[in-house]
């Protein structure tokens, strides 16, 4: 092993960037998640189908185009997201109307039925696309890399999913923080009877609530396929992951999601750095039940006068 | 085992500079006041003045960020919830909890300080003694025609009546009420309080009360709470004519 | 003496369905299946033990668990274990370069024993470690989650984190635990071939037996005062905890039942089937095993049985006619059961069932006295839960 101190500054760069990947992968799952679950209070096991809904929308955006509009090819992709969003909101619109809805004061039977729901959609994706991965096909200005120097290789495509991701972030936060909309969400979350009698469609608020959820996370599935690849049990592989993100952050609060994503993120890929990753996973996971043990309520949650 | 009635010159619960905040909002603040042995307080205020955390402070369901409260010479901000129950210390909620699928018999029951421990629990025995107990609170709380019905059939006021016999089964020495009597009808409220009356002896109760009537006519002093603070305190008379509190009551 | 006899029995309608489920599993199914089925409902039933387990802990203490495959695979585990070590004696092994260790040990370059395998040449420690690792654990995580009161969706969330760190753990540590293999190839249980016909249907037995004496101690369980406060807990929980009762406590119990339950369970799946993986330990088993009850009826002991057989004799179905069907029936199920039948099979009977017969009932005499013979409705023979129920009439 001979590093010079150039070449391990490299490293730690490229291996921070790759913490940063991580955590925009968990901040993407995690931003609809925490708008169902954090203001809503549902648990839907269901999560990850609704992004991967998203990156099987792309992949037929990308395919369709490639077939019948190959000059667009570069441009594609701004349309796949748009689709994206919609399709999986539409979907999501759909589950709870005929789901959720029924289902908001048992929120453990809420647990089981989204678990069932999501083993349909798997099986749906299955009988679609087949049992095999399958991978949108990348305009150009997404492949390759930057170089700032000669020893620092930073892929495009990593930089593309940070961009989107924050500009996600953004624009949820503006949403909820700073919309009309968003504050009869809040006001539906925090009071729903007196939300009601101050003539909030509070039905209607549920509803458009978990539709965006879903629209969030099928943009998210939009952004996935410019890392990997698409199976009909890509989402759902991590969806315990993203609940522990949520969970850790503690359930309300938009920056606690973004912080326990940062935090869960970075030491994952430090943990890699030395260890399996598998054995990462393990200390990781272990870390955050410790901490909820901790502070069972989150992070970053309010001390609240019941 | 201390002999209960013993009249000692220290009150039986003392609550010094009591302050608990949330997110920097003083919910109560640096809250004194001590409770005799034997003594029925009402606590009155406007909403939000703190009456229920108070409550929760005393019985551990909230924590103090600082201060003390000293029950029989134990203090209670840093003990657990149970321990508190068991020390002598009972608390009924403002909406009647109870087991509504459970009978009034099995209600009772459950409050009865023995097999509180997980096998104590699983090998408890509804022995004559246990029995006897819950037919004299039963006696007590007039629920003993509705022994076997189903707590959730009882009217409103009955459920409250039968969380307050819950909490007689424990015979605690510190009875505390959270507006026993809202949703009562009049003749009710004329039974609780007569109720009240006769489960005092022997104990201290400390109660919040909106209703006027019903705190003259059992309390023995009253304090007056507004915004976390201490505003007054004393007879009902002497309460009602204070210039302070009329200002909080009808100032706004 | 006798009240203890009352409080494992239940009421009559107790008292004669439990003994129609232990005819229908100690008589029915030995006389009218032959020995492939009859291991297959033998595997079955350790399923059952999960299911009735999580009756107490989730039906009747609100706690969803969500990781009960990870104490079933514990059981498992250790029974397997000892099962490997009799198996791996020098002189069958002595082509390994180390011989006396397990197959998989010696392929991952393992020289010697692991320590924490040392006590597992003893059955009368797995026995004893059957039923103690899962309680363990479970006492552990039950310390650590009710005490500092996480709410019950987090419980259930860090259940599942913790089922999928024991599966990546598995996998991962080859050499110590068989990895993604499992720890197969097991044969003997103190020179007992257990691989024979005999042998199984002779387990399949011990296992029915242990079902019902868990089912026995469940009723006991919910029958004292400690079934009603799990109860009045789930219902009331701040009214139970000032009452003087240390809530975290009796939830640490009954997690501890169920985990205990599991562990049996997972161990006389591992003799019935003859080995053990971790695709029984992680997060897809673990909620499976949920709908195993929530099928039966979540508040219902005998329906925890009836669900996991109904349930996994469709898996079986389904996965030998329409393998690509099975997901679809099996999400349907999950949504269909929380949506419209949430106290399942046992809740149906409650409902309907308890009409129908009584319906029947009158007007079965009518008819005997009509025609005798004829008229009497012959309870079918295939081993629906509702028509055992049958017999129930007076």
């Amino acid at each position: 092993m001979d590093l010079s101190l150039s070449d391990f500054g490299a490293i730690a760069i490229m291996q921070g960037f790759n913490g940063l990947s991580v955590f925009c992968v968990l901040l993407l799952m995690a931003l609809g998640l925490a708008i169902i679950f954090g203001q809503m209070g549902v648990i839907n096991m269901a999560h990850g189908e609704f992004l991967t809904v998203g990156a099987y929308t792309t992949f037929l955006v990308s395919s369709l185009t490639l077939r019948f509009l190959p000059e667009l090819q570069p441009y594609y992709f701004f349309v796949a997201i748009v689709l994206s969003f919609l399709i999986a909101g539409a979907l999501g619109w759909l589950a709870e109307w005929a789901l959720i809805s029924k289902l908001y004061h048992r929120p453990l039977d809420t647990l089981l039925a989204t678990w069932g729901l999501s083993l349909v959609m798997q099986q749906a994706f299955r009988s679609i696309f087949g049992a095999r991965e399958v991978s949108a096909s990348m305009p150009d200005w997404l492949m390759g890399s930057w170089m700032p120097t000669d020893t620092i290789d930073i892929p495009l495509n990593g930089l593309f999913v940070m961009a989107v991701t924050l500009l996600l972030t953004v624009a949820i936060f503006v949403l909820l923080y700073r919309s009309r909309w968003g504050l009869q969400v809040r006001a539906t979350v925090q009071n729903r009877v007196m939300a009601r009698s101050v003539g909030i469609n509070t039905k209607k608020v549920d509803r458009m609530t978990f539709a965006l959820g879903c629209g969030v996370a099928g943009v998210a599935g939009a952004a996935f396929t410019t890392i990997g690849s698409t199976g009909p049990t890509s989402g759902s592989l991590y969806i315990v992951d993203t609940f522990l993100v949520v969970v850790f952050g503690g359930a309300a609060s938009l920056f606690g999601t973004i912080a326990s994503a940062f935090s869960i993120a970075q030491t994952q890929s430090m943990a890699e750095f030395f260890i399996s990753g598998s054995m990462a996973k393990v200390l990781t996971l272990s870390a955050v039940i410790l901490i909820l043990m901790l502070r069972p309520q989150g992070l970053f949650s309010l001390k609240v006068r019941k | 085992m201390s002999p209960t009635g013993f009249q000692s010159p220290k009150p039986v619960l003392a609550i010094e500079g009591l302050t608990v905040s949330f997110d920097g909002f003083k919910a109560v603040d640096n809250l004194n006041l001590y409770l005799d042995r034997n003594e029925v307080r009402v606590v009155i205020g406007p909403n939000g003045a703190g009456k229920t955390t108070v409550l929760d402070l005393i019985c551990g369901k909230t924590r103090a960020t600082a201060g003390s409260i000293e029950f029989d010479g134990r203090e209670l901000t840093k003990m657990k919830e149970f321990d508190i129950v068991r020390a002598g210390v009972g608390r009924k909620f403002q909406n009647p909890s109870i087991y509504e699928n459970l009978s009034v018999f099995e209600n009772l029951e459950m409050s009865y300080p023995a097999g509180r421990k997980v096998f104590g629990a699983l090998f408890f025995k509804r022995s004559a003694e246990v029995v006897a107990r819950v037919e004299e609170v039963a006696a007590e709380i007039g629920l003993a025609d509705q022994l076997h019905d189903e707590a959730g059939l009882l009217s409103h006021g009955q459920k409250q009546w039968l969380e307050i016999g819950m909490l007689l089964m424990q015979d605690p020495a510190l009875l505390m009420l959270d507006e026993p009597v809202a949703g009562m009808s009049v003749s009710e409220r004329l039974q609780t309080a007569e109720l009240l009356k006769r489960i005092s002896q022997g104990r201290s109760v400390l109660v919040i009360e909106h209703d006027m009537e019903f705190v003259k006519s059992i309390a023995h002093r009253v304090t007056v709470l507004h915004q976390g603070k201490l505003l007054a305190e004393g007879s009902m008379d002497a309460v009602q004519n204070n210039p302070k509190v009329i200002e909080v009551y009808l100032g706004h | 003496m006798k009240s203890f006899f009352d409080k494992l029995a239940g009421s009559k309608q107790g008292a004669i369905g439990f003994l129609i489920l232990a005819a229908l599993i100690l008589v029915v199914f030995p006389l009218t299946l032959d020995a492939f089925r009859l291991n297959m409902v033998g595997k079955y039933l350790t399923y059952a033990f999960v299911a009735v387990g999580l009756v107490l802990c989730w039906g009747y203490g609100g706690i969803l668990s969500l990781g009960q495959g990870i104490f079933f695979g514990l059981g498992g585990y250790c029974m397997a274990m000892f099962l490997k070590l009799e198996a791996s004696d020098p002189e069958s092994t002595r082509i390994q370069s180390t011989p006396g260790i397990p197959d998989f040990m010696d392929w991952n370059q393992l020289t010697e024993l692991p320590l924490f395998w040392e006590p597992f040449h003893s059955f009368g420690f797995t026995l004893l470690a059957v039923v103690a690792v899962p309680v363990l654990l479970a006492f552990i995580v039950g310390l650590a989650m009710f005490k500092r009161r996480v709410g019950d969706v987090y419980f259930s969330i860090v259940t599942q984190a913790i089922a999928a760190i024991l599966t990546i753990l598995i996998i991962g540590q080859q050499g110590l635990t068989g990895g993604v293999n499992g720890i197969t190839d097991l044969r003997t249980l103190m020179g007992w071939d257990i691989r024979s016909h005999e042998a199984k249907t002779v387990l399949y037995f011990v296992g029915a037996f242990l079902l019902l004496a868990c089912i026995l101690i469940g009723r006991f369980i919910l029958a004292s005062k400690l079934g009603r406060l799990l109860m009045a807990m789930r219902d009331k929980e701040e009214r139970v905890r000032f009452s003087g009762y240390d809530v975290a406590s009796f939830k640490i119990f009954v997690f501890c039942v169920a985990a205990a339950f599991s562990g049996i369970g997972g161990a006389l799946f591992t003799l019935q089937v003859g080995f053990m993986s971790p695709s029984f330990v992680g997060i897809v088993p673990s909620i499976e095993m949920v709908i195993f009850a929530a099928v039966g009826g979540r508040m219902s002991l005998l329906g925890a049985v009836y669900g996991a057989l109904l349930v996994n004799y469709g898996k079986t179905v389904f996965s030998e006619s329409f393998p690509e069907l099975w997901l679809y029936f099996m999400g349907g199920l999950f949504i269909a059961v929380v949506m419209y039948f949430p106290n399942g099979l046992a809740g149906l009977y409650q409902s309907h069932g308890r009409k129908w017969l009584a319906r029947l009932g009158r007007w079965r005499p009518k008819a005997r006295r009509a025609e005798p013979v004829a008229a009497r409705p012959a309870p079918s023979s295939t081993p629906e839960p509702t028509s055992p129920a049958l017999e129930t009439t007076p």
